[in-house]
């Protein structure tokens, strides 16, 4: 079917939704413009209705033909919990992109995906790409239980799995760097590194294979506003330099990541968030986890 | 219309119009200019002379048909006054309050001098807000379809002027924005209170009515390429602007609430910051405010920082308030609302805490020394001058370079050394044949009026190709 990519109509619809988990939600909307565009790292920017925040999602799957994007949701604060109470058949505000530039995808031979939490939705279409260039993948998926495990099928049939969880009840109790290293110390370290997840696990994913000198990338995810390169708050120090994570990234050298920093910048508004997300929930009388 | 007195009454004082209190409007975001009456318009109107010579329409950068509309206004017609300001430019009420006509058309008026200009401004202004809010605003005719297709990069002001002229002569145009409002810096940028953003939705919806396409969320460089776009168009006007912010590279800059001008004013102006938790998105500024700078965004920002209610906004600028880029109008405003100004004060280092936050700003005092490149008298530091300002957010507005996402994915696209487009004088035209380009994208960080002013020569340009390729 040939969409008119320049065309508004039925723009940003769900045309389906599916529950991951108690708070993960998979939406897959109308949006042929970014469907042809799209590449393995993209993000876009959602907002849900007007004076809604604009909030950046990495792409999980697009689909030319029928002119849809896919993207999984973890509902987390206000905006993302609005965001996932959208029904099949409702319709996005705005849904901009593709944003940022898309990973090279190359033959490295065996990559290795580290995943954490919704994280691994970003981690998959960049697995599946690896694959397609003829790449050996392997994965390490995090999660800190069964129930927030998502997309394990999916990148099983990509390669070899191993599940860790913080309480043991899926895989192998404990970290994703404590498989990690058990790789290497079988010989079985991979050629590159591509790790999405929570910015503390990122940071010792890098640590952990620095000595081993295996190339590393993070997918970074500081405060974006704009995401097209115009107001700096999404600023990352890669390498001693600053760097606009909307537009050079997100995707980054690991062993360069500043991580400590991108820690201290993403609590920036940490209390107003919280403020933000009591006020909806009290509104709401709606059960959602406050973190 | 009855029969008004036609006779020109120069010598009453100009009026510079009405202003909200500068107290009460330091807790609003309520436009601060209040501007005309109908009856003080009409008093203001028959000050002009109407001088065959039009010096003031000479010195409109988009030719506003000046002596024409404002007698017009003095006749109170004000339906035919619109229309006349209309032939040349679409976007009266924001160029009424946006256009610094002190270095344009008033500054050209025979008045000046013995009387005070005619405040032509604030009339061009009046009569758009009059028409737009009696129903006098009807779309400009447009020519038969001529089949060509013009895209738009960006929608602030140098695109909008380009769309509106191309329009008028029949092509079909396509603007595409990346954000998901329409108006560029003037969405994202000026703050409501200089710039009801009503005014902005009500002059790109006369592009709608024009039959123009606007399409929102569509980032070209990401999104889509030039090289792409110049498949489905025959030309493609580059008018992204200068949203690239300068860096002051001072230690600390990482610091949370460290921000560029151009994210504090986006989080406020375009996202609604100052309303949340109604908006969802946050900003914080703390007790204690500095900005750097002494331009317009500079004022802009103070001046959005003072209405979010923090003990106290400090102004720093390393040079003397004679220097100042900024126009008068804005300085003052800003000083009448509390701001402090420190002048030849530089920050050379900022200070946080454990959690990475600002908590203070090292500043240097500076002296004039010789004329530099500028020709301004280039501030030097004083040696031994350090002194520190306790400080919980920080604004820099130092200035901004073009955006460079499109440069970067436009292979064969010609840039100077500051990542600006280069175009030929007067065309528009870039090295790149079918692509033009025009307002800061090209200039860096200039004006709302200079960036009309080139999308009307470009547009002239773009007609002249498409007219010759019928042939």
């Amino acid at each position: 079917m040939n969409h008119d990519i320049y065309s508004t109509e039925g723009l940003y619809k769900i045309v389906e939704k599916t529950e991951l988990s108690e708070t993960i939600s998979q939406h897959v909307i109308y949006a042929p413009l970014i469907a042809a565009k799209a590449k393995a790292g993209h993000f876009v920017i959602l907002r849900s209705r007007e004076g809604g925040e604009r909030i950046p999602v990495t792409l999980v799957d697009w689909n030319p033909e029928r002119g849809t994007v896919t993207l999984i949701i973890q509902a987390i604060g206000k905006s993302t919990t609005e965001m996932n109470a959208l029904k099949q058949g409702d319709s996005f505000l705005d849904v901009a992109g593709p944003l940022g530039t898309p990973v090279e995808i190359k033959n490295w031979g065996t990559v290795l995906g580290v995943g954490g939490g919704v994280g691994i939705a970003e981690l998959y279409p960049i697995a599946r790409a690896y694959k397609e260039a003829g790449n050996k993948i392997v994965s390490i998926l995090g999660a800190r239980n069964k129930g927030l495990l998502i997309l394990e099928k999916e990148m099983a049939e990509l390669g070899e799995v191993i599940v860790t969880t913080d309480d043991g009840s899926a895989g192998r109790k404990g970290l994703v760097t404590d498989a990690m290293n058990d790789l290497y110390a079988a010989g079985r370290g991979p050629d590159a590194i591509f790790t999405i997840g929570p910015i503390p696990m990122m940071k010792f994913v890098a640590l952990a294979s620095l000595p081993h000198k295996t190339p590393t990338f993070a997918s970074l995810n500081p405060v974006m506003l704009d995401g097209t390169g115009m107001c700096g708050g999404c600023r990352v120090e890669i390498g001693g330099k600053p760097k606009f994570a909307c537009v050079d990234g997100p995707m980054f050298d690991a062993h360069q990541t500043n991580f400590d920093a991108l820690l201290k910048r993403t609590a920036a508004y940490r209390e107003q968030e919280k403020e933000s997300l009591e006020r909806y929930a009290r509104d709401h009388q709606c059960r959602i986890g406050l973190h | 219309m009855e029969n008004k007195p036609k006779k020109p009454t120069p010598s009453i004082k100009q009026n510079h119009g009405r202003h909200q209190d500068p107290i009460a409007r330091r807790n609003n975001f309520d436009e601060v200019a209040l501007g005309f009456g109908l009856e003080e318009a009409v008093t203001e109107a028959a000050r002009c002379l109407g001088c065959k010579t039009k010096p003031c329409e000479l010195a409109c950068p988009v030719n506003v048909k000046i002596p024409e509309f404002v007698d017009l206004v003095h006749k109170e017609d004000l339906g035919a006054a619109a229309s006349k300001i209309f032939e040349t430019s679409l976007f009266p009420a924001i160029c009424g309050r946006v256009c610094p006509q002190e270095t344009y058309c008033e500054n050209a008026c025979v008045l000046k001098e013995k009387f005070g200009p005619v405040s032509i401004g604030r009339l061009e202004r009046f009569t758009a807000d009059y028409a737009r809010k009696n129903g006098l605003v009807t779309p400009p005719p447009c020519a038969p379809d001529t089949g060509k297709r013009v895209a738009c990069v960006g929608s602030g002001p140098t695109s909008l002027a380009v769309a509106a002229e191309l329009r008028k002569l029949g092509h079909a145009v396509t603007v595409f924005e990346a954000l998901h409002e329409f108006g560029g810096v003037l969405s994202y940028g000026i703050p409501t209170f200089r710039l009801p953003r009503e005014v902005v939705r009500f002059e790109v919806d006369m592009l709608r009515r024009m039959g123009v396409r606007l399409l929102k969320n569509v980032m070209v460089g990401k999104s889509i390429t030039v090289e792409e776009l110049k498949k489905d168009f025959d030309v493609v006007y580059i008018g992204s602007g200068a949203g690239l912010p300068a860096p002051m590279h001072t230690p600390g800059e990482d610091l949370v609430g460290v921000y560029s001008s151009n994210e504090f004013l986006t989080r406020v102006n375009l996202m609604g910051a100052h309303n949340f938790p109604e908006s969802d998105t946050p900003y914080y500024i703390g007790k204690k405010v500095i900005v750097v700078g002494g331009g317009n965004t500079a004022m802009d920002s103070a001046r959005c920082a003072m209405r979010l209610k923090p003990d106290s906004v400090t102004l720093l600028y390393r040079r003397t308030r004679a220097e100042m880029p900024a126009r008068v109008e804005e300085v003052e405003n800003a000083m009448e609302e509390g701001i402090k100004f420190e002048f030849l004060t530089a920050p050379v280092e900022l200070v946080g805490d454990e959690r990475g936050r600002l908590r203070r700003v090292k500043c240097i005092r500076m002296e004039l020394g010789a004329p530099d490149a500028s020709g301004r008298r280039k501030p030097v530091p004083q040696g031994g001058s350090d002194f520190f300002i306790e400080a919980d957010s920080l604004v820099v507005a130092i200035g901004s370079s073009p955006n460079p996402v499109i440069q970067q994915s436009t292979p064969g696209l010609a840039t100077n050394k500051w990542g600006g487009i280069i175009v030929e004088e007067g065309t528009a035209r870039t090295s790149l044949d079918g692509i033009y380009a025009g307002g800061d994208v090209v200039r860096g960080g200039a004006t709302v009026l200079l960036a009309m002013k080139d999308g009307k020569s470009a547009a002239k340009a773009i007609h002249e190709k498409l007219s010759a390729k019928e042939n």
